[in-house]
Order: structure tokens, then C-alpha cells, then sequence
């Protein structure tokens, strides 16, 4: 599904080399983790796969089936199945929650020529999906993100994630400000969209989220490149001895 | 000295292609207000208000053509229950038009209305002629002299239901001034309705006395009009707990210049001006100049201006608090933004505090930028198309500022048009 070969990147202002070669290989119903150290280039992997501005390929490719997504502008990456669950959600005054999700459902509909949904139909689905990650009718109604708690902007994320059905999610550091109850939320809300054609990629420093969601693959990510991959026991390696022990065995 | 005898000034010249109406309770006000006219001249491009804003479109005898479009700002308040006023090409259509009779208010015409004890006698002019000193408001005066017609409305007790004066323009030559005077008794509540494009240039006044514990709502969309001239004036003066709030939405216009004078005469009352503005082109200049004076205890004041230019479009702000010296507990508040979506537009801000008294909070600010990069990110990673995602964060934008609408019903109509414009701008 998502398919990373030798990624390499630098920021586009400075000679700085973020990514030193990636490959990865996410199939389809699957969930991959990625932990790894800070400043190890996770969240520059997932800013650079959903196309955000400030990076630039040096080497490699990253495909979404068989869709180049490097040549892609990021709106056409979401259409194509792309989705990026945001570290820091932004607040956007003045635009309501439920005119931007329908605006970007549609968007997403109309960029693969499918039919748009009505605003009656948009909201007897987004109510469903809202009921079930517990956002209220008043989240919905609000601006974007505005005054919204850490978790409240989370399950929002989960919220467009569900809205969106995209193929293949990534998510960075969905578990950064939650507590064991919002994360606990959130994990249910991720694994209700586990399904045979949808992939996953979640970016953590932590073990403890992986609790909730459990990942198939491992891959430990350190200086811009993969340097160890394994199941589920990676992470609790990493839990129980740090990020020294896996560093020097692989130096 | 025969060739001598033969230059005109600027003011002369304009006065000359004019007729002073005469025979009703007005003629002192509006002779004095010629003298005040001829006193201080037409403005120029060096007088300290007129730098940023070239008025010789405002003041040259002959206004300039503006080709008539199709305006959808015609139709703004169709959907609410209102007493409606139409204006076209600055004449009254009273075929078009309401009733004039609604509980608690009268109406009447400045045209027609020529009795000879009328209670706009003592007002007609003297907002005016307050909000002259200290800054020269000429064409305000030329207005109050010349202004041909115009609405009269007292405003006896809470009313029902808004007054929505609309203006439509057939004419690509009409040159227009209307003169507005409301009064509101101690107590009384009204909101006024401006919409639509007035003229090909077009000199409004707008006088407002708002009486103790009496509130004023007014909301105005000028345009959507591409090539009309405007100078406008609001002059108003507040009582005891009175409230006046006042917001603006401006699309498009060749040039605009609005003027707000407000004067807080009465203790704990509050006065609230918006405008939001949204600008297209290099010939696209707009302008708001607000002058705000706390001459009582514990007073409220608030400027919110938020102004969207694009393609060489220019925005101008000059806003100012004067808080006199016995003004104390003065809470006065400023606000004028930009978003510049290219590197050709620009926005000229000037925020002015003078203060007296010892007690009092005021704070301004101004600021102009670009569109933030993050969040456009975030509505593009979500798929929303480029333009699409630049709309929907210049409408959060502009928000504060329409937020400055107290009613709900309204806000959401000016909210729906400017989603409206961008919308077609993207198609």
C-alpha cells in the first residue's frame, strides 16, 4: 500500500540532511509503528509524505499504490487516500467545524469524480461517527480546533480520519498531551477503522499507546533512517530499556 | 486683476454646479453649513486625513462614469422581517418601497418633510458641525448644504422589526448625496439596514443621536459594486448607558472613504464600529477614518477593522481615541488587521491615542500579514484545494470582525455573502 524506497530528504533553507534513505513497506490492513528518538526525523517522514511545504527529495520515491505522491500536491495526496493525523491540530477562527469536515469530504469526492454527499446525509454520518469518539453536537458547531482541550482535538483528528476513509493513515504522535482515558478514546476510535484495505503507520515515542493500538510491525527509527524492524516486542524492548541498547547494537 | 476675478478655487468651482435647496426648516442649518463648506475648503491630498486617500474623484464637479453591473448586495436582507426603503439611483421609489407607518418610530423624507416646527430642526447639521472640530470633515459639509434627500427617522420606543434602507443604481453618471438623521428617545431600540450600491459617486451622511439607555444596531453592506465612489459619514453622539454598534462590509468599489465620528457625551455607554472589507485590484482603494471621543466616566469603545486585499488592492486606516481629561474608567479598544494575499497590495494604518485623563485602559493594535502557512496546510492535507482552503481562512479572518454583529440572523447573512464572493472568485 504504502511503498518508501531510499527517501532521502534536507530542508529546503538550510543544508541540513533530515531523512538519510527510509524504506519502508506498509501493506494493506496492517498497522506499522515507527518509534524512535527525538529529532530521529519521524514527524519530517510524515510532514513529507502528506506534502508540507519546507523539505526537499534529494533521492527515493514514496508511492500510495501505484501514485507517486512526491509529484502530488497535498490536497491531491488526501484524495488519493492520504491522511495525516497532526501532532499540534490547528485552530482556525471563524470556520466552523462541520463546514470545514463537509468541505473536505467533498473536495475529496469531487477530486475522484465521485458524487457529493447532501448536507442531510453528511449529517447523519458525522453525527454517528461524532456519537461514537464522544465529541458533542457543540464540538462540532465551534470553530475548528478553537478552545478545544488535547483530547478534544485529537478525537477531532479521529473524527476527520473516520469522515474521511482514507487508505492508508498516519499518525504522529496521536498519544502527545493525552491522558489514559482520551488516549484510551482515541485508540478505540482508530481501531474501529482497522479494516483488510486500510494501513496504518503510527508514529510514537512511546510504548504506551501501542497498548491500545497494536501494531503488526515495528521499526525503530534513528538519524534519518530505519535501523531495526521487528513485531510487537520492539516495543516493549524499548520500554523496557531505552533507545541505548538497540542505538549501540546497531552501531 | 479681471483674470484674477475669474480663478475659482476647487471649492468655488464645485459650489458653482450646485443648488442650495431651499424653503423648509433646513435652510439655517444647511447655509451654515456652506460657510463651514467654503471655511474649510474641499480637501486636498496634503490635509493630515487625506494622505493615504487621494480625494480629487470626491470633490472634482463632474463625477467620474462607473459602469453599471448587476449588484447581489440588492438582495442582502430579502430574507428578513424588515421595513423596507428603496433608494434608487438616490431617488426615493416609493412604489418599490414600504409603508412608511411601523410602531414606536416615524418616518419621513428629508425631501418632503417641511414642517415648520420638525424635531430634526435642532439636529440636522449639528453632528456635523460637532464632528468638525478637531478634524475638517468638508465633504460632510458639502452633504448637510447640498444633500438633496435622505430619511428622517424618530425613533420613539423599542421597534418591532430593522428599517433597511436599499439602494440600487440604474444611472452610470448619478452623482448623489443623501442625509440621514435618527433619533432615538431615552430608551428606545432600532436597527438600521444599509445595502446595496448607492451611485456612481455617492456622498452620504448619516447623523445619530442616541438618547439614555437607548441602543442603535446598524449594519451596511456597501456594494458589491465595482466602480461606484463613495465618502461616507457617521456622526453620532451617545447618552447615558446608550449603546451605538455599527459594522461595515465593503466589497469591491473603486474607492470608498467611510468616516465614523462618535462622541460619548453620557456616562457608561458604548460605542462599537466594525468593518470588514474584502479588496480586488490595483484600482480597488478603501478606507476607514474613526474618530472616537470619551468625554464621559466609564465609557466603552471598540474599533475592530479587518480588511482583505488582493491584486494591488490598497486599505487604509486611520483610527483615533481621544479620551478628554474627566474621562476616567475610559476602556477603549483598537484593532485593524490586513491580510495582504499578494505583494502587491498594501495597507496604510494609523492608530492614534490621546489621553487626558489619569484611569482609563486603551489598547490598540495593527497588524498586516500573509496567510498562515499551518493552517493552510491543515485544510490542503485534508483535501481542500488550494483556493478553496485561502477562502475559507480569509472568512476566518474577517471573522472578529463580523462577529461584532450582535444579532445572529444578521451575521449569518453577512457571513453567507462573503462565503458567497469568495466562492465565485474561486469558480
Amino acid at each position: 500500500m504504502l511503498s518508501i524506497k531510499g527517501l532521502k530528504v534536507k530542508l529546503e533553507e538550510e543544508d541540513k540532511q533530515i531523512l538519510k534513505g527510509v524504506d519502508l513497506e506498509v501493506e494493506a490492513g496492517k498497522v506499522h509503528a515507527i518509534m524512535g528518538p527525538n529529532g530521529s526525523g519521524k514527524s519530517t517522514l510524515s510532514y513529507v509524505l502528506s506534502g508540507k511545504g519546507g523539505y526537499e527529495v534529494t533521492e527515493g520515491s514514496a508511492h500510495l499504490g501505484d501514485i507517486d505522491l512526491l509529484d502530488l500536491e497535498p490536497e491531491e495526496r488526501a484524495a488519493a487516500g492520504l491522511f495525516l493525523a497532526f501532532q499540534y491540530p490547528v485552530e482556525i477562527p471563524g470556520v466552523g467545524n462541520m463546514t470545514f469536515l463537509r468541505t473536505a469530504v467533498n473536495a475529496q469526492r469531487k477530486a475522484r469524480g465521485e458524487e457529493e454527499m447532501s448536507a442531510a446525509e453528511f449529517l447523519k454520518v458525522v453525527r454517528a461517527r461524532a456519537k461514537e469518539l464522544k465529541i458533542d453536537a457543540e464540538m462540532l458547531k465551534r470553530p475548528v480546533n478553537m478552545g478545544f482541550s488535547g483530547g478534544e482535538k485529537k478525537r477531532n483528528e479521529i473524527l476527520q480520519m473516520a469522515m474521511l476513509e482514507p487508505k492508508m493513515c498516519i499518525l504522529d504522535e496521536t498519544d502527545s498531551g493525552l491522558d489514559v482515558d482520551a488516549m484510551k478514546l482515541v485508540a478505540d476510535g482508530v481501531n474501529a477503522l482497522r479494516t483488510e484495505g486500510r494501513g496504518f503507520l503510527v508514529i510514537t515515542h512511546y510504548q504506551r499507546l501501542l497498548d491500545h493500538i497494536k501494531p503488526d510491525v515495528v521499526h525503530i527509527m534513528a538519524d534519518g533512517r530505519i535501523i531495526k524492524t521487528g513485531g510487537p516486542e520492539l516495543a516493549l524492548e524499548v520500554e523496557n530499556n531505552g533507545y541505548a541498547d538497540i542505538l549501540s547494537e546497531v552501531a | 486683476m479681471a483674470e484674477a476675478a475669474t480663478q475659482q478655487t476647487p471649492t468655488e468651482a464645485l459650489i458653482a454646479t450646485l443648488d442650495l435647496p431651499q424653503g423648509g426648516w433646513s435652510d439655517a442649518a444647511r447655509k451654515d453649513a456652506l460657510s463651514r463648506l467654503q471655511q474649510a475648503g474641499l480637501p486636498e491630498r496634503r490635509d493630515e486625513y487625506w494622505k493615504y486617500t487621494r480625494p480629487d474623484t470626491l470633490t472634482q464637479p463632474q463625477a467620474v462614469s462607473a459602469a453599471v453591473r448587476a449588484s447581489e448586495d440588492v438582495a442582502l436582507f430579502d430574507q428578513i422581517d424588515r421595513l423596507k426603503l428603496v433608494f434608487v439611483d438616490g431617488v426615493f421609489d416609493a412604489d418599490a418601497s414600504d409603508d412608511l407607518t411601523l410602531e414606536g418610530i416615524t418616518i419621513e423624507r428629508l425631501a418632503q418633510a417641511n414642517a415648520d416646527l420638525h424635531w430634526a430642526r435642532d439636529l440636522y447639521g449639528t453632528l456635523e458641525k460637532n464632528g468638525q472640530t478637531p478634524v475638517a470633515r468638508p465633504l460632510a459639509a458639502l452633504n448637510t448644504a447640498f444633500a438633496a434627500d435622505g430619511v428622517l427617522i424618530h425613533v420613539t420606543d423599542k421597534v418591532s422589526k430593522p428599517v433597511n434602507i436599499v439602494y440600487r443604481r440604474t444611472s452610470e453618471t448619478a452623482d448623489v448625496m443623501l442625509h440621514n438623521v435618527i433619533k432615538l428617545d431615552a430608551g428606545a431600540e432600532f436597527t438600521l439596514l444599509e445595502n446595496g450600491p448607492v451611485a456612481a459617486r455617492f456622498n452620504g451622511v448619516l447623523e445619530v443621536e442616541v438618547g439614555d439607555n437607548a441602543a442603535f444596531h446598524h449594519v451596511r453592506a456597501q456594494g458589491r459594486d465595482h466602480e461606484q465612489r463613495a465618502a461616507t459619514h457617521i456622526f453620532t453622539r451617545l447618552g447615558t448607558e446608550s449603546a451605538f454598534k455599527s459594522f461595515t462590509l465593503t466589497a469591491n468599489g473603486v474607492m470608498t472613504r467611510n468616516d465614523c465620528v462618535i462622541e460619548l457625551t453620557g456616562d457608561d455607554a458604548a460605542a462599537h464600529v466594525a468593518g470588514a472589507c474584502v479588496g480586488d485590484g490595483g484600482d480597488f482603494h478603501h478606507d476607514d477614518t474613526v474618530f472616537i471621543t470619551h468625554d464621559a466616566v466609564n465609557c466603552e469603545s471598540r474599533q475592530v477593522f479587518k480588511k482583505v486585499l488582493r491584486n494591488g488592492a490598497t486599505g487604509v486606516f486611520q483610527g483615533k481615541i481621544l479620551v478628554k481629561k474627566d474621562a476616567q474608567k475610559t476602556d477603549g479598544y483598537q484593532i485593524s488587521q490586513s491580510l495582504l494575499l499578494d505583494e502587491d497590495s498594501q495597507f496604510l494604518a494609523k492608530p492614534e491615542l490621546e489621553i487626558y485623563a489619569d484611569d482609563v485602559a486603551c489598547s490598540h493594535g495593527s497588524t498586516s500579514g500573509a496567510i498562515d502557512e499551518d493552517a493552510l496546510f491543515y485544510l490542503r492535507s485534508r483535501g481542500v484545494p488550494h483556493n478553496v482552503a485561502t477562502d475559507l481562512l480569509t472568512l476566518s479572518f474577517l471573522a472578529e470582525a463580523v462577529e461584532e454583529i450582535e444579532d445572529e440572523t444578521l451575521r449569518e447573512e453577512i457571513t453567507a455573502r462573503l462565503a458567497e464572493w469568495l466562492e465565485r472568485h474561486a469558480a
